[in-house]
């Protein structure tokens, strides 16, 4: 102990008080944030109505491979013969060699339904998050195809690097109970 | 089929007008002939809640522990295997994140936007190394804190740091604490975590530059003891003032001092205080002179910081997104040479007009010169404060540890010759006993 006597000075009063001070003060933020407070832990997501698709969130996250992948929802997509998902703009021919393909990981594999039908799935081992798909889908086609921030992958940086760097600040703290922000059909 | 000839002339005109629109259903969704069912789209779950609590359990657990093993037990190993699991644990096995120094800025955000709402563990994890504090001293620093850990792990050969330039060095601490909580309060970023240089080590990969930052402070923490909990922790900035009202504290000797100076240069930390003698009556009337226009200076700094703090807010209000982006969009109006950037074009595509964008820059502004003036002042009252405590000159008898900046490593102990008393006292007494 620092104080080697016991009667009450007044450095001891003091100290007594700002200590007690301290300790409420602590207490007062603690109750303050506390029923302010949330029980479920934030994570951070992508308004996919807000993405423009800039590509920073392929080179922006602190993960060597970037938790933001690929998304797709089929039931807005128009399951189109020439997707601009999946073709490059200027294709060789319409085939599915590599060459013809906008994504430059070859993420996107097309499946044959039902003439003149398409199937377009994302492999997210492959998908690098760069969003040129996700660009073109938006301009050109339906918008079924959108970034979302894979919670498996993301490590949940209290400041995300990617939305630091997000020029549309389409990023944003969800709860944990429910992450994902995705595109549906009804929205206007 | 109709379909593709419709596709094709859709886009041909898409072409043409180079539309950037989204949201638009442009193909209907197929009705199928076969018994196609479109697949669902499935998203993987976050990492379960509940690890959370068990992260602010094991907080709880070390804190006590630490508390224990380096007032109780004065065991410096004991206390390094227990640094080690807090740099195992919180940061390569929980990669840094949440730490209670970046909660500082959750705390922040929560307390001045409505909207924000701060989860549980993270409140736990601001208060709980306080309140260990005032009780018990740094122990969070010595034995806790990844940061720190890591830094003391790579320690090798202490250089001393003169008390001038430790002092001087310590206020960036103060303006990085300020500025954190400025930043967050307004909402712009966590700059505290943004700029955590040893997080990509936790992750082992992150931003190159962050992690050249890192690597160097780890090179100067080879020589210079714990660079970033000394200089720049602004957690360790409340730390220290909390710790000077601890109840309980390390004493470099288990009874009383004897005055043998072993232990003057033992801290690798610069927290061991000499004894001093008592001021000659001619230097003490100078001294309480100084004191006394010291004290007349301090408000005069904190109005001159929150002046200087007011009058920056143009500059301050820049760290805003939505500040930069609403000056990008006035260049261009006024400048057409300017072109447009990511950020403009996809403000232009949601269709808000200008003005509104305008009037919230202006609002985020009017905040900052509340902020920048809190700051300013924050920073004078520093200053200040630091002047006040050079001109005050405590009595000391005995060698101590500065309670302030001690981190409770528990190094000191063994330096000790009556320590040496203690623990063989401790040992027959054990081997009497048993």
């Amino acid at each position: 102990m620092a104080d080697r006597s016991d009667d009450v000075t007044r450095r001891r009063l003091l100290r007594d008080g700002l200590w007690g001070a301290c300790l409420a003060g602590v207490g007062g933020v603690v109750g303050f944030a506390a029923q302010k407070g949330r029980k479920t832990d934030l994570l951070w997501q992508i308004d996919p109505y807000k993405c423009i698709a800039c590509g920073n969130c392929a080179t922006h996250c602190v993960l060597e491979d970037s938790a933001v992948k690929c998304m797709h929802v089929h039931a807005i997509c128009g399951y189109c013969r020439i997707c601009f998902g999946f073709f490059d703009p200027e294709p060789f021919e319409l085939t599915e060699g590599a060459e013809n393909q906008i994504c430059p990981t070859g993420a996107i594999e097309r499946k044959f339904v039902e003439d003149p039908y398409y199937e377009y799935n994302i492999d997210e081992s492959l998908c690098n998050g760069c969003g040129k798909c996700v660009k073109t889908c938006n301009a050109f086609g339906n918008g079924s195809l959108f970034l979302q921030v894979q919670h498996d992958r993301c490590v949940n940086c209290n400041q995300c690097a990617i939305a630091a760097a997000c020029p549309s600040q389409a990023f944003q703290r969800v709860p944990a109970d429910n992450p994902y922000l995705l595109k549906s059909v009804d929205h206007a | 089929m109709l379909h593709v000839r419709e596709i094709f002339v859709v886009l041909v005109a898409m072409l043409a007008l180079s539309v950037v629109a989204s949201g638009l259903e442009r193909f209907p969704p197929p009705e199928f002939e076969t018994d196609y069912v479109r697949p669902t789209t499935t998203v993987p779950h976050p990492r379960q809640d509940v690890w959370e609590y068990i992260d602010a359990g094991v907080l709880l657990a070390a804190l006590g522990l630490a508390a224990y093993l380096v007032l109780r037990r004065r065991s410096r190993n004991a206390t390094f295997v227990l640094m080690v699991f807090s740099l195992a644990y919180f940061g390569f096995f929980r990669k840094g994140c949440v730490c209670s120094i970046g909660a500082i800025q959750n705390i922040a955000l929560t307390a001045f936007d409505p909207s924000y709402a701060v989860p549980i563990t993270v409140v736990i994890f601001f208060a709980l190394p306080l309140v260990f504090t005032l009780f018990f001293g740094r122990v969070f620093c010595g034995a806790v804190c990844p940061l720190g850990a890591i830094q003391d792990a790579v320690l090798i050969h202490p250089v001393k740091v003169p008390r001038w330039l430790e002092n001087g060095l310590r206020s960036i601490a103060y303006l990085y604490l300020g500025a954190g909580v400025l930043l967050a309060a307004t909402g712009c970023m966590f700059i505290i975590c943004r700029y955590d240089p040893f997080v990509g080590f936790f992750r082992l990969g992150a931003n190159w530059n962050l992690l050249v930052l890192g690597g160097c402070l780890l090179l100067i923490g080879l020589f210079v003891g714990r660079p970033y909990c000394r200089f720049l922790c602004p957690y360790g900035v409340i730390l220290r003032q909390f710790s000077r009202l601890s109840r309980w504290r390390v004493s470099i000797t288990p009874t009383e001092c004897i005055q043998c100076r072993l232990c003057e240069d033992a801290c690798p930390f610069g927290a061991i205080r000499k004894p001093t003698e008592k001021w000659p009556a001619s230097e003490y009337k100078v001294a309480k002179r100084r004191l006394t226009c010291l004290l007349v200076l301090l408000p005069i700094l904190v109005g001159a910081g929150g002046w200087a703090g007011h009058e920056l807010r143009p500059w301050l209000a820049q760290a805003h997104p939505q500040v930069r982006l609403a000056q990008r969009i006035y260049l261009e109006e006024n400048d057409p040479a300017a072109g447009t950037t990511d950020a403009s074009d996809a403000f232009r595509a949601t269709g808000r007009p200008n003005a509104e964008l305008y009037a919230e820059a202006a609002q985020i502004r009017g905040r900052f010169a509340i902020g920048g003036a809190l700051l300013g002042g924050f920073i004078g009252l520093v200053i200040g404060g630091k002047l006040l405590s050079l001109s005050v000159k405590r009595r000391r008898t005995d060698y101590e540890a500065d309670p302030a900046s001690c981190v409770a490593c528990g190094r000191c102990y063994a330096y000790c010759p009556k320590e040496h008393e203690r623990l063989t006292q401790k040992k027959t007494t054990a081997v009497a006993h048993g």
